[in-house]
């Protein structure tokens, strides 16, 4: 009873209570099928939010521990074994905040198999609950390869007209990406005899040359995902072809378990291959960051634009990474959360307009602020923290980012030059850039099409959507001090275990 | 930990969060209530918001007077904290900080004032009323912004406040933002700010970057303790930061050469231009300048620059303003030109000149502004009126003609005004007094600080004293010009002919700023000084020395000689023969050089071709071949699928030579049509991928566990 009861299960598995009473409605009682999907992710979230009262903040180790042997033969140790600390405790919320924001956003826009549609909803909560809990390197890949099936079919079945294309594509790719760390972990797994996470950080002993390589399996699984430039051309196309719904928890939370994985397995399993190759990193996630904006910023389709956008802020996440100091990683993690919110609230604008026009060729707007006022002022206000506006989430973070990047870039430090952030921080101008660049086409200037002015500003669902996300982007904003409380004694752990490998690593 | 001991006094000072949270007040009742309340109750919680907030600086100039003007620290929420980095909100009370909180709220007030009158007329004009109450919510949201940037005690307040009024600035250079050229001139001039700002921005945060490493702390006690230190160990990182933090002038504060914004700034409404783009916010830069001056003063080289940028913008700037037509374009590259002045005079260390040239010109800049939407609304109402006398005209032909002119009339351009003196006195004199004051006529209030600034240069800085005496001969020819196009000779079109003088809500806050630019010079005279002593407790905590020079007789007079000098050649050239009817500028006779100036040196179409159009091609670039015809097209097809393509042939062979071949042929074909099926994207074919990608994992397993 206790494995049943235990929060981190409930909070993984709930989603599935709710999976199993859609199975026993019929497909045309669609409103049902949406309330009981709405009610289930919901309790989900207060779950969580149980998970975060008990959760002690100061504690930097893993917590709410469930480990139980699970498959044992042939000398493989693979236990069952969840549990959530600092470094994933905000992602856990993220997940669970997300998801119920996105189904009430189907509300009207999915009105085909909804059934269908919200089981696989559902279970993609779960896995992506489980990616975040999962201290055993075996489990964790089976959550990770799991998330792939429920997103493969919301793209494929309720995308756009290249659906199956994008699809694909995205399967292929995170699959493809997989492939290598599933080695990795199994060379981790038989060689270390045992695959839970903590105990192979605590261990450690693996040589600096072996420890490249599997950094280097690891690291192309959660490129990938993430996506880091030059990884990123899955991305376009499952972004814009993807349900609304399904590019907000896709870039919410999917692209989060990439980053995620850097934190969680490639810096504490490999510190010494990750102070080795953090320049490498660096550099990538800084073209990525400039890439991203520039190409962001010649898109016609608003869709694109926002899912370039996520290349360039996720290079931002990756560079704090990387700085692998305390500044650069709580930045990082913050700015995972920061993403979540922000572009998450711009593909549902996104998705409120497309469903008014059934189009998001940016030409085809224009002078929407004076038809959509309160559409108009959300879009600013989603958009100007997207851009880093200090006083909004975006800013706390990128500040931490660049900060902590600059002064990894000191002599000593392990990127060894201001190059690093200081063209990262050229991002910042050229984020201002498309953004504008985005609003003005939008809202700004006359009202060139005369479809736009019969255009019905946002009905209460479609506001209530939206405030829980604002609320989020001032809180952040404003008073971030709690969101770093939780995850500060974590990253300060991470941070020791590195710096443990530079001092081992010196003759 | 500067906390005052006097009981009495430190409780003063925690009233100053008061100073943000009531204009944030007053825009969250417009946000809520406004909908259901009258224009004049929208504009009078507005203006009463900004006028509790000018009380409260009164408030803290009061505590700092009986406090000696011992520097207070007011802690108020914590902000960002990780690791060595605290970053706070908290706020700091010194004499610098007050002189900015009361010049800002008191002029502020007043142009809210003036804007109830103005945005009441220019809604209605523009043909959307509904936009009445936005306006004053982003007024008020400027003034939280800007109380944030002058009173935060660390640079990352500073720089939330600066990021903040630029948001402000965007807003409002956009407020029509479906007007201007082509219907999006306005919206383009607000994004243009924008990003000329973030540039600036960019500087500021490096700036910040560098610091915090450097200094090990954003705080500017500090900061400034460690300055003299920190610049004897290492003066390079010294030198970096004051040279980034200057680019984060040039942008804010509109200087060479980021000052390309500042023009087209004036698509925004008038209360606007003379609040936010001459009056206030970009005075920023001279502000932050003046408040890191123990950076400053550590390095000669970093003062050199900034006196030079400076210098150097003030003179050009006014090149500019003597080839504008627009009546506000003139005064917008006169406050570019201006604001050259005093980045000049504290980047060569005469803060308290710079600082003093900062509000009095903030008075009467705003003055000239504000008067001059008086005169432009004037205008417009005098277009009103031929327009309506026109309708009852029986002459349906010469009406249209008529109309068509209307249609291109600029109640702006100075060519369509003249005579304006009769049909707007009180307008006229207000605007002479605020023109006089610019000019640097004694006794008014520009020529005691400009003078103040030229004194100091002379002995500081001849290069730059030269280059500011040079752009003060141009700033009196230029305003010369100008009185004598719009308010001399005879009227020039119809609207003029019928312009009207405007309501009393407008010119009362006109003539209170009159008479600060006529009398703000008494702020500090020479030989009493009461605004350097005023300044010296902030400057002198971290012993940065001010050193009133005594008033020297040749440099006023000889400034004074060429201010009426060149107003007298402006007379010739303008109010003796005045301007008629379509008839060129006199100064047309320069030729090219008056060309250059008309067209502003073409440096915006100089950035255009060099950096933005490059930009957008490179963006294009990368976004069609690179990204998507190379990557995500080319890349994909001939390498990742290929890839597939070979490994999941390589598995049929696995099974061909297990001996199988009819299924193995089988399968090689099934591979085949899959990868012919990929192009033409049809559903079956993941599966396949994922049970052969699964079959290969599984054959890796087995060969690991068994080997």
């Amino acid at each position: 009873m206790d494995f049943l009861t235990h929060p981190l299960n409930v909070v993984t598995f709930f989603p599935l209570l709710g999976v199993l009473v859609i199975l026993f409605l019929k497909e045309e009682q669609k409103n049902t099928i949406r309330w009981v999907a709405l009610i289930t992710s919901l309790i989900a979230f207060g779950i969580s939010l149980a998970v975060l009262v008990q959760f002690n903040a100061a504690n930097p180790d893993l917590q709410m521990s469930i480990n139980l042997p699970w498959i044992q033969v042939a000398g493989w140790n693979i236990h069952y074994f969840l549990a959530v600390d600092g470094l994933s405790i905000l992602l856990l919320m993220l997940t669970t905040f997300l998801t119920p924001i996105s189904i009430l956003s189907t509300w009207t826009a999915i009105d085909e198999r909804v059934k269908d549609f919200m089981i696989f909803f559902l279970l993609l909560e779960v896995g992506m609950t489980g990616v975040f809990l999962a201290q055993d390197l075996f489990l964790f890949y089976i959550f990770w390869e799991f998330t792939l099936v429920p997103m493969y079919f919301l793209i494929g079945i309720w995308g756009g007209p290249q659906r199956m294309y994008a699809a694909v594509k995205f399967f292929l790719y995170t699959m493809a990406g997989s492939l290598l760390m599933l080695l990795a972990i199994l060379w981790l797994g038989i060689n270390q005899g045992t695959f839970s996470v903590p105990e192979l950080i605590a261990k450690g002993g693996i040589p600096a040359d072996v420890q490249l390589w599997l950094f280097v399996a690891f690291a192309l699984a959660f490129a990938i995902k993430v996506p880091m430039w030059p990884l990123h051309s899955w991305l376009p196309d499952a972004h814009v072809q993807a349900p609304t719904a399904g590019s907000v928890i896709l870039a919410g939370v999917l692209l989060k378990m990439g980053t995620y994985g850097f934190i969680r397995f490639n810096i504490p399993l490999f510190p010494q291959a990750a102070v080795k190759a953090a320049p490498v990193m660096a550099a990538l996630a800084v073209i990525g960051i400039l890439y991203g904006a520039a190409v962001s910023y010649a898109q016609e389709d608003v869709k694109k634009l926002v899912a370039y956008s996520s290349i360039s802020h996720l290079g931002f996440v990756m560079l704090g990474l990387f700085a692998l100091n305390e500044q650069g990683i709580q930045g990082a993690i913050l700015q995972m959360i920061n993403h979540g919110l922000s572009t998450g609230a711009l593909f549902l604008l996104v998705g409120m307009i497309y469903e008014r026009r059934h189009t998001r060729i940016m030409d085809k707007f224009g002078g929407l602020w004076s038809i959509m006022p309160i559409y108009g002022a959300l879009t600013l206000i989603v958009s100007l923290s997207s851009m880093g506006l200090p006083g909004l989430n975006g800013f706390v973070g990128e500040f931490a980012i660049l900060l902590g990047a600059w002064g990894a870039g000191d002599a000593g430090g392990v990127l060894g030059s201001h190059y690093y952030a200081g063209f990262a921080a050229i991002g910042v101008i050229l984020a201002a850039v498309y953004i504008l660049f985005m609003f003005q086409k939008l809202f700004l200037g006359p009202i060139t099409h005369e479809e736009n002015k019969k255009l019905s500003d946002l009905n209460w669902r479609e506001i209530i959507t939206l405030v829980p996300l604002l609320i989020l982007i001032f809180w952040i904003g404003l008073y971030p001090k709690p969101f770093f409380g939780l995850m500060a004694p974590a990253v300060g752990k991470v941070i020791a275990l590195v710096h443990g490998a530079v001092m081992a690593a010196l003759p | 930990m500067l906390l005052s001991e006097v009981s009495t006094t430190s409780t003063l000072f925690q009233l100053i969060p008061w100073i943000v949270f009531f204009p944030a007040i007053g825009l969250l009742i417009n946000i809520i209530f406004g909908g259901r309340m009258s224009e004049k109750a929208i504009g009078a919680v507005a203006s009463l918001a900004s006028g509790l907030a000018f009380g409260i600086a009164v408030l803290m100039a009061i505590g700092l007077a009986q406090n000696h003007g011992e520097p207070v620290v007011v802690p108020f929420l914590e902000w960002i904290h990780i690791g060595d980095l605290q970053l706070d909100w908290t706020f700091r009370v010194d004499t610098l900080s007050n002189v900015m909180t009361l010049a800002v709220t008191l002029v502020g007030t007043l142009i809210h004032i003036y804007a109830i009158g103005y945005m009441h007329e220019d809604v209605r004009h523009q043909g959307d009323p509904g936009r009445y109450r936005r306006f004053f919510v982003f007024l008020n949201l400027f003034i939280v912004m800007m109380m944030i940037l002058v009173t935060g005690d660390s640079y990352a307040m500073l720089f939330v406040g600066w990021e903040g009024v630029g948001l402000c600035s965007y807003l409002l250079i956009g407020f029509w933002y479906d007007k201007g050229e082509g219907g999006i001139g306005n919206a383009l001039a607000a994004k243009k700010a924008f990003v000329a700002n973030r540039v600036g921005d960019f500087g500021f945060l490096v700036a910040m970057f560098l610091t915090f490493w450097a200094f090990g702390s954003l705080d500017f006690a500090n900061v400034f303790e460690k300055a003299p230190e920190i610049a004897q160990t290492m003066p390079g990182v010294v030198l970096a930061i004051t040279l980034f933090m200057l680019l984060g002038v040039t942008g804010k504060s509109a200087q060479i050469p980021l000052y390309v914004w500042l023009p087209d700034a004036m698509a925004g409404p008038t209360p606007v231009s003379a609040l936010i783009h001459a009056a206030t916010m970009v005075t920023a830069g001279v502000y932050l300048v003046a408040r890191s001056a123990p950076i400053f003063v550590q390095l000669p080289q970093a003062q050199n620059t900034v006196a030079m940028v400076g210098g150097l913008t003030a003179l050009f700037a006014a090149t500019i303003a003597v080839g504008q037509f627009d009546i506000k374009k003139v005064l917008a590259y006169s406050t570019i030109s201006q604001l050259g002045f005093m980045v000049a005079a504290v980047g060569m260390g005469a803060f308290v000149a710079g600082m003093f040239h900062l509000v009095t010109h903030a008075f009467f800049k705003a003055l000239l502004f504000l008067s001059a939407g008086s005169v432009i609304q004037g205008m417009e109402r005098g277009e009103h009126h031929v327009a309506h006398h026109q309708q009852d005209d029986l002459h349906a032909a010469r009406r249209k003609k008529k109309q068509k002119e209307a249609h291109t009339f600029d109640p702006q351009d100075m060519r369509n005004m003249g005579g304006l003196r009769t049909k707007m006195p009180v307008t006229f004199w207000v605007y002479l007094t605020g023109a006089v004051a610019l000019a640097g006529v004694p006794p008014l209030a520009g020529f005691w600080s400009k003078d103040e600034i030229l004194l100091e240069a002379s002995h500081l800085n001849m290069p730059v004293y030269i280059l500011l005496t040079l752009a003060a001969i141009l700033t009196a020819f230029y305003m010369g010009r100008q009185i004598f196009m719009v308010f001399f000779g005879e009227t020039r079109t119809a609207p003029a002919e019928h312009a009207e003088e405007s309501p009393p809500v407008m010119t009362i806050p006109l003539i209170i700023l009159a008479i600060l630019a006529f009398f703000g010079g008494a702020l500090n005279l020479p030989g009493l000084h009461t605004f350097e002593h005023w300044l010296e407790h902030t400057f002198m905590a971290f012993e940065v020395e001010l050193e009133a020079l005594p008033f020297s007789i040749p440099v006023a007079t000889l400034s004074t000689i060429l201010a009426l000098a060149s107003i007298t050649g402006a007379w010739a050239l303008y109010g003796r023969k005045p301007l008629q009817k379509k008839q060129p500028d006199p100064l047309r006779k320069l030729g090219w050089l008056f060309t250059g100036m008309e067209n502003k040196w073409w440096v915006d179409e100089i950035y255009w071709f060099l950096i933005l159009d490059r930009y957008v091609d490179l963006a294009w670039f990368l976004a069609d071949e690179v990204d998507w015809r190379f990557w995500h097209d080319w890349f994909h097809e001939k390498v990742i699928l290929a890839t597939f393509n070979s490994l999941s042939r390589l598995l049929a062979l696995r099974v061909d030579l297990g001996g199988i071949d009819r299924i193995a042929n089988g399968l090689a074909d099934g591979t085949q049509a899959l990868a012919a099926c990929m192009r033409r994207l049809q559903t079956g074919f993941v599966r396949n991928y994922a049970l052969s990608v699964f079959v290969g994992v599984v054959v890796i397993i087995g060969y690991l566990m068994f080997r």
